[in-house]
């Protein structure tokens, strides 16, 4: 009875006390604030563009520490930070198609880090109708609300890259002065063509190396076919080939491209037929070293120091090795034309070469050897476009002088819209636009 | 038939990929070519290495002048292909950790990865390395005062180069007026770089431009054949 007692009387105490500890316990923490929600979000149908990608945008949180209008990021409470935001979207439509169940509810498709503002998604599909959403979320995890974007949005495809419509201009009107001197020299009407010295040199080139009965060295440069300069290249090696193989000399051609060795062979095989000399052509002297440029070089250079070819001939895409191998052509007393639309490089050839041909000139040797009536037409058209070009720039520098005179504060003024309009729209890619329209809005136009 | 076929391919892929760049729906085109090409250029990486190989045994076996570096040559490059596709030295995948070869054949510590950080990449730094003394023997000879021209450009070049060090300031502390800055070497360089180097380089850049497109329409057109052996 006494024991029974005493369990009563430690129950009863243990009881109370559980209960007095209940009442004095200190309340709950509250939940940490969530960040505060992004706003204004837009989406869009990416313009100039197949349909497969819509433009998201947003307002940043007004706790992201990144956001240029929070004036007072050092004073955010650290919890409400933001850490990351996350793009959610769902299937508004699937314009007749089946649609996956997860396709029709929210599922997270982005996550942007704190002070990004823009995401392009290209997980979409053309016709279909899209809902987006997006939240702000803390380093602890917490979301804030949803910023929700007002209506869908269903990407479409443009029949045409507007934004490329001033480049299409331009090439039509290139292609029209090139088919119409093309067809003018058809006509049979003579075309004069400025004396290129470094072309005319190739002949004596190759004639100085037959004299001294050693051989032709001709490098297409290290790019590989797919590349308008290596092609360039391969032009003038044909009508350098056909003069060798007229002359008697030996041509070799070190190649850095497999392909370009099948192309070279092809076109030096062809020179020499044409020549009518198929029998001296010898297919090993066209041959591949490697594609690593500097080993090419060691290979090249290498050949020279042994060999000594009396003329040295690089028509091509070069890079750092251009110097290499024009020094070393220099040092063995070969005689050296070189040819190249690596604007970096001309100096270096300049410097060392007997003869260059400076960027276009280059890309004319292949009308200028060949001395066709129709290629020459091309040339002529090529002229005209310059003549084209010049005249924006000319027209350029106007607007500029006078936007720069008539400029103030509050107003641009007609000269620095028009010469926005020249540099933004016509040499840019802002498309047809609208003359003082500013910058572009992505939302523009679809058409 | 050997010319026309490729000639035809050539425009019509020329004007397809011309289109493409217009066009929002062709524009993965491009993409398909250039994985044609790939598709290409591994199979004539194969008639290149034939070509070399070929070149380099007739050379060893004739005992031609300089023979001993074919030999070489070729001890390299099969060494270099036995290593590289039996992945020498190259731990098995984690994910695929019963099959020997499923690493990475570039894997760090591995021999083919030896062979590249080790032979490869010191032999290009040492060629790349050549180029310092080559553009001092090509500016020595630029540089020689022989006309008007050539004075200008040795003039420009000592100024750019005083320009570009502390000398270009050195030069003149302590002594040149304030209204006469501009005169400083440093200030010269960005004047020289900025408004007559880059008003030539463009005007370089504009006509390759035109150059490119020209010789692209000749060649979409089959005006200019000459890159098929044809004139």
């Amino acid at each position: 009875m006494r024991i029974r007692t005493s369990f009563l009387t430690v129950f009863a105490s243990f009881a109370i006390a559980i209960v007095a500890n209940a009442q004095t316990a200190t309340p709950e923490p509250e939940p940490a604030p969530a960040p505060v929600p992004p706003t204004d979000l837009v989406v869009a149908d990416t313009p100039d563009d197949a349909g497969n990608s819509v433009e998201v945008d947003w307002q940043l949180s007004g706790t992201d520490i990144f956001n240029p209008l929070n004036t007072d990021a050092k004073d955010t409470d650290p919890e409400q930070i933001v850490a990351v935001y996350q793009v959610e979207r769902k299937v508004a439509d699937g314009n007749g198609d089946v649609v996956s169940e997860e396709e029709l509810n929210w599922r997270q498709v982005s996550e942007s880090g704190a002070g990004e503002s823009h995401w392009t998604d290209r997980s979409v599909k053309r016709g279909w109708a899209y809902d987006y959403r997006v939240c702000a979320v803390d380093n602890q995890g917490d979301k804030s609300p949803w910023c929700n974007a007002q209506g869908s949005v269903s990407p479409t495809m443009q029949m045409f890259n507007m934004s490329k419509a001033w480049l299409a201009i331009w090439m039509i009107l290139f292609g029209a002065f090139i088919a119409y001197f093309i067809n003018h020299a058809r006509s049979g009407k003579k075309l004069w063509v400025r004396k290129i010295a470094g072309l005319e040199a190739i002949d004596e080139a190759v004639g100085r190396a037959t004299e001294m009965g050693r051989p032709v060295l001709f490098v297409t440069g290290i790019q590989d076919i797919n590349e308008i300069q290596t092609l360039a290249g391969l032009t003038v090696l044909s009508r350098v080939a056909k003069t060798a193989a007229e002359y008697g000399a030996q041509i070799e051609v070190p190649t850095c491209r497999s392909l370009v060795m099948a192309a070279a062979r092809e076109t030096v095989e062809a020179a020499y037929l044409a020549a009518g000399a198929p029998d001296a052509y010898q297919p090993d002297r066209i041959h591949y070293l490697t594609d690593e440029q500097f080993a090419f070089v060691a290979g090249v250079t290498g050949y020279m120091v042994r060999e000594e070819p009396a003329a040295c001939i690089y028509m091509g895409g070069f890079y750092a090795e251009s110097l290499i191998l024009a020094e070393t052509g220099n040092h063995i007393g070969a005689i050296q034309v070189a040819g190249t639309a690596m604007p970096s490089q001309l100096p270096f050839f300049v410097a060392s070469c007997d003869y260059t041909l400076i960027g276009e000139e280059f890309f004319a040797a292949s009308a200028y050897l060949s001395g066709d009536p129709l290629q020459i037409g091309s040339l002529k058209g090529q002229d005209y476009g310059k003549f084209l070009s010049v005249l924006v720039l000319v027209i350029g520098i106007f607007f500029a002088t006078i936007g720069s005179m008539t400029e103030s504060d509050t107003d641009e003024g007609f000269g620095t819209s028009a010469l926005d309009y020249i540099s933004n729209n016509i040499l840019g890619s802002e498309g047809l636009g609208s003359f003082g329209g500013g910058d572009t809005d992505i939302e523009g136009d679809d058409s | 038939m050997k010319r026309t076929v490729p000639l035809f391919i050539a425009i019509v892929a020329g004007f397809v990929l011309l289109i493409a760049n217009f066009i929002p729906y062709a524009e993965g085109w491009g993409l398909t070519a250039q994985e044609w090409f790939n598709i290409l250029a591994v199979g004539a990486m194969v008639l290149g290495g034939g070509n070399l190989i070929k070149l380099h045994l007739m050379k060893v076996s004739g005992q031609r002048k300089g023979w001993g570096y074919s030999g070489v040559t070729i001890v390299c490059f099969f060494g270099t292909i036995i290593i590289g596709m039996s992945k020498f030295g190259v731990h098995p995948n984690a994910l695929y950790p019963d099959y020997a070869w499923s690493g990475y054949y570039l894997e760090s510590g591995s021999g083919l990865w030896w062979i590249y950080q080790h032979m490869v990449v010191p032999l290009t730094s040492m060629m790349f390395a050549m180029l310092a003394f080559y553009v001092a023997t090509a500016a020595f000879r630029a540089f020689r005062a022989k006309n008007t021209e050539a004075t200008l450009l040795l003039v420009t070049a000592g100024v750019v180069l005083l320009g570009r060090t502390y000398a270009g300031v050195w030069l003149f502390e302590g002594w040149l007026p304030e209204s006469m800055l501009w005169l400083r070497f440093d200030n010269l360089t960005v004047w020289i770089m900025d408004v007559p180097n880059t008003a030539g380089t463009r005007a370089i850049t504009i006509g390759i431009a035109l150059g490119v497109v020209a010789t692209s329409l000749r060649i979409l057109l089959g005006v200019d054949r000459s890159y098929l052996g044809q004139d």
